[in-house]
């Protein structure tokens, strides 16, 4: 993943307000706040933090990094480094729906990629991109554990199984 | 019935609902209790209800097929035969659960209450003997004597590096600290690998168990459990379950009346593979990114907070209270080798397996040590679908490597694997058929730990970089010649020179198929061809003009309108156009489009 793209990609978004759910600075200081209260400030929790703070919002929002490295007392550097090393968080806002691709061994075998290439040839989207829309967005992940009907993807939090090139469109319609 | 994120998919919740309702209605809440358990494993064919006693099993079962089983087998105890299992084979129908090939060959240890308990009811666990073992431990045996009777049970770890358990805690009770940690990992990674997820989400009580044992054992009060953040089912079923441990008195202070205190809590991962590693691991707990580091001290010396920690595998603490309710000589009894004297003299217990892939009954199989490959994937697995060839089982995850047919004898465990070149792993069993190329399932792996490298030592790094473009290379068909010289060259740095388990085990997957399979590099490399018809750039999709009847399917779902053809007349595919999607190759019902 091109990092600083999708960086860049995430700030453009922040700043013209794309996001529907953007909430105004003050909101957002209020709800990370009350999520750091959950773990007495305590600087060993980051990642559950993290995690809550990314449940909250959909994605990590700029303006919650700098607001966690002030109250917590570790360098934003250091925050930055935990959110990029750990493939749970995110630092753009995601689609309405997400299409997570399960690339593990068995879907891979049965043909995973043939399915990568056809999101991508219908949405427009590579892994770990957001449509212009938001309506989508595409990650892989590794093993959702239904290998029994793979290939599988999970969108939002139904699981198709068995999808192909073919049976893509079905999938997708249902969410357009 | 199972309700399990497999059988989940399969409609389980609707059919566990419609059960509930249907129960109701016909007055039968007093005798019939409809309980929603863990993963069953026969995933292939969920959603999975079994009757108990009698054990009759129903596969596929539908929310509408539930008005029928109730009103004929709880009410008259007569069998719906169209949902039972049907044998492949002979047709027959099979009615009870022990009789189903997939169950005969197995030896259930971990998962043999999963069918019978819910999850989420600790007094289920308790009814099936749960908590004895804790008990006997805590009146019976001192902390030396429990440590002893584990060395003697020969369990090795079970998250893939096989270490005996037993000498792990005696080295923990041994270092010196203010405190000392008990983690259990779940933060399972391999791609392809569920049986964590399933014992967290079946039967959670049997790790809080092990954990406890084991924290009586090392004098330890605080245990962690690190669960896959991508397992939302799994920590909802661990916290109900350690929350009602607290409430029976089985975690917090003086537990069952004794002097043991012992709590723990949840953490969740941040989905990194390389944070399986234990220092990793420890160092993600700690808030820190999961970057591995030298261990010229242990972590059983300095771990977590620099304090002693034992870090055991879930499935390893499972195991643990199993050993003490039924005895060492029971648990020796199954598995290969001696241990009565070195507990790295065999392998003991049962392990279990995800067995995925291109193979007929998909699940989670748990088979005593020694069992052959074979054994499990044509007799549990019931071979490979479609009367294709089986082409090789790949074992243990990114960093074992693929076995071809000529391995298929070897026994199962930690040592064999080792030495034919795999690994036995946390488990993670892939079957692949004569249509997988070998040389992409490489490319594959090296792809997945290129990504999952951390970064800190460069011959991981860049070495798989390396790898993984000289792999693209081949695939691609612009492989030179010197290349099959390179890649066993630069494993064999990556796994001379890298630090943890990661990188040293990286290039397994290149160097067990070129070992098996050269012949499909060659013909990469040298033929510019692509034997499984899998690398895009090497194959080409045509159709057969003799097979072809015009039937139109493969013109209407192409994407890029590469085929022309009126129906009922011989189609043509453009090869200057066709961004060779398969969608063709999938829709022709009649075999003529080729590849």
């Amino acid at each position: 993943m091109d990092v600083k793209k999708t960086i860049s990609r995430g700030m453009k978004m922040e700043l013209e307000g794309v996001y529907p759910d953007r909430s105004s600075d003050e909101a957002l200081e209020r709800k990370v706040e009350s999520i750091l209260s959950l773990y007495g400030h305590d600087s060993s929790q980051v990642i559950a933090i993290l995690q809550d703070v990314q449940a909250e919002f959909g994605y990590l929002p700029q303006t919650a990094f700098h607001f966690l490295a002030e109250r917590l007392g570790i360098p934003l550097v250091r925050l930055y480094g935990i959110a990029t090393f750990f493939k749970a968080f995110r630092l753009t806002p995601r689609g309405r729906h997400e299409i997570k691709l399960c690339t593990g061994t068995a879907c891979h075998v049965r043909g995973a990629e043939l399915v990568k290439d056809a999101i991508t040839r219908e949405l427009g989207i590579e892994v770990g991109q957001t449509t212009d829309d938001l309506a989508f967005s595409l990650e892989k992940v590794r093993c959702i554990g239904c290998c029994g009907i793979a290939p599988a993807m999970m969108v939002n939090k139904d699981v198709h199984g068995k999808v192909s090139a073919v049976t893509l469109n079905k999938v997708l319609s249902k969410y357009k | 019935m199972c309700t399990d994120t497999g059988c989940r998919v399969c409609g389980s919740t609707g059919v566990y609902e419609a059960f509930v309702e249907e129960v109701r209605k016909a007055r039968l809440g007093r005798r019939v209790e409809v309980k929603a358990t863990g993963c069953h494993g026969y995933c292939e064919k969920g959603a999975l209800v079994v009757i108990h006693p009698e054990k009759i099993l129903y596969v596929q079962v539908k929310p509408k097929d539930v008005a029928e089983i109730v009103s004929k087998t709880l009410k008259r105890c007569a069998v719906v035969k169209r949902l039972l299992y049907k044998d492949p084979e002979s047709g027959e129908r099979i009615v009870h659960e022990g009789d189903v090939p997939f169950y005969q060959k197995q030896m259930r240890v971990l998962f043999g209450n999963n069918t019978r308990i819910d999850p989420c009811d600790i007094t289920d666990y308790i009814a099936c003997d749960g908590y004895q073992a804790l008990r006997g431990v805590l009146e019976t045996m001192n902390p030396r004597k429990v440590i002893e009777t584990v060395i003697r049970s020969g369990l090795r770890g079970r998250g893939g590096g096989g270490f005996p358990t037993g000498i792990k805690w005696r080295s923990a009770r041994k270092a010196k600290g203010e405190r000392t940690y008990v983690i259990g990992n779940a933060d399972e990674g391999d791609p392809g690998a569920f049986m964590d997820r399933s014992i967290c989400e079946g039967n959670p009580h049997s790790i809080i168990e092990g954990m406890l044992i084991g924290a009586y054992a090392v004098g330890a009060e605080e245990g962690i459990i690190y669960v896959r953040d991508e397992y939302p089912l799994a920590v909802e079923t661990l916290t109900t379950a350690i929350t009602q441990a607290y409430e029976c008195g089985l975690l917090g202070r003086r537990i069952l009346g004794s002097a043991l205190t012992f709590d723990i809590s949840i953490m969740r991962g941040g989905g990194a593979f390389v944070c399986g590693e234990s220092t990793a691991l420890m160092a993600s707990l700690e808030g820190k990114m999961g970057e591995p580091r030298a261990k010229y001290i242990h972590t059983v010396e300095k771990g977590l907070w620099n304090q002693p920690t034992v870090l055991n595998n879930v499935e390893t603490w499972a195991n643990v209270p199993r050993i003490f309710l039924h005895g060492v000589d029971w648990y020796t009894s199954m598995g290969t080798g001696d241990v009565s004297h070195d507990p790295w003299g065999g392998s003991k217990g049962t392990k279990v397996f995800s067995l995925v892939g291109n193979i007929n009954n998909t699940g989670l199989v748990e088979v005593p040590m020694g069992i052959s490959l074979r054994e499990i994937i044509y007799e549990i697995g019931g071979g490979i679908p479609g009367g294709k060839e089986f082409k090789a089982v790949q074992t243990g995850g990114p960093s074992g490597g693929c076995l071809p047919e000529s391995q298929l004898d070897l026994p199962v465990d930690f040592d064999r694997l080792t030495e034919a070149g795999s690994m036995m792993g946390s488990g993670g069993m892939i079957v692949m058929d004569e249509d997988t190329c070998m040389v992409d399932v490489a490319h594959y792996f090296v792809d997945f730990l290129k990504d999952e490298s951390c970064g800190k030592c460069l011959p991981c790094r860049e070495g798989l970089r390396a790898l993984s473009e000289i792999l693209t290379r081949i695939t691609e068909g612009n492989g030179r010649s010197g290349d099959i010289k390179l890649l066993q060259e630069l494993s064999e740095t990556i796994i001379g020179t890298s630090l943890c388990a990661l990188g040293s085990t990286a290039p397994n997957p290149v160097l067990s198929t070129l070992r098996y399979f050269k012949k499909e590099y060659i013909s990469h490399i040298r033929d510019k061809r692509c034997p499984a018809g899998v690398c895009k750039a090497l194959i080409q999709y045509r159709i057969d003009a003799i097979a072809c009847n015009g039937c139109h399917a493969c013109f209407k779902v192409c994407p890029a309108d590469c085929i022309t053809g009126e129906a009922k007349e011989i189609h043509v595919i453009d090869q200057d156009t066709c961004i060779k999607c398969g969608s063709c190759y999938e829709v022709c019902r009649f075999d003529a489009v080729k590849r």
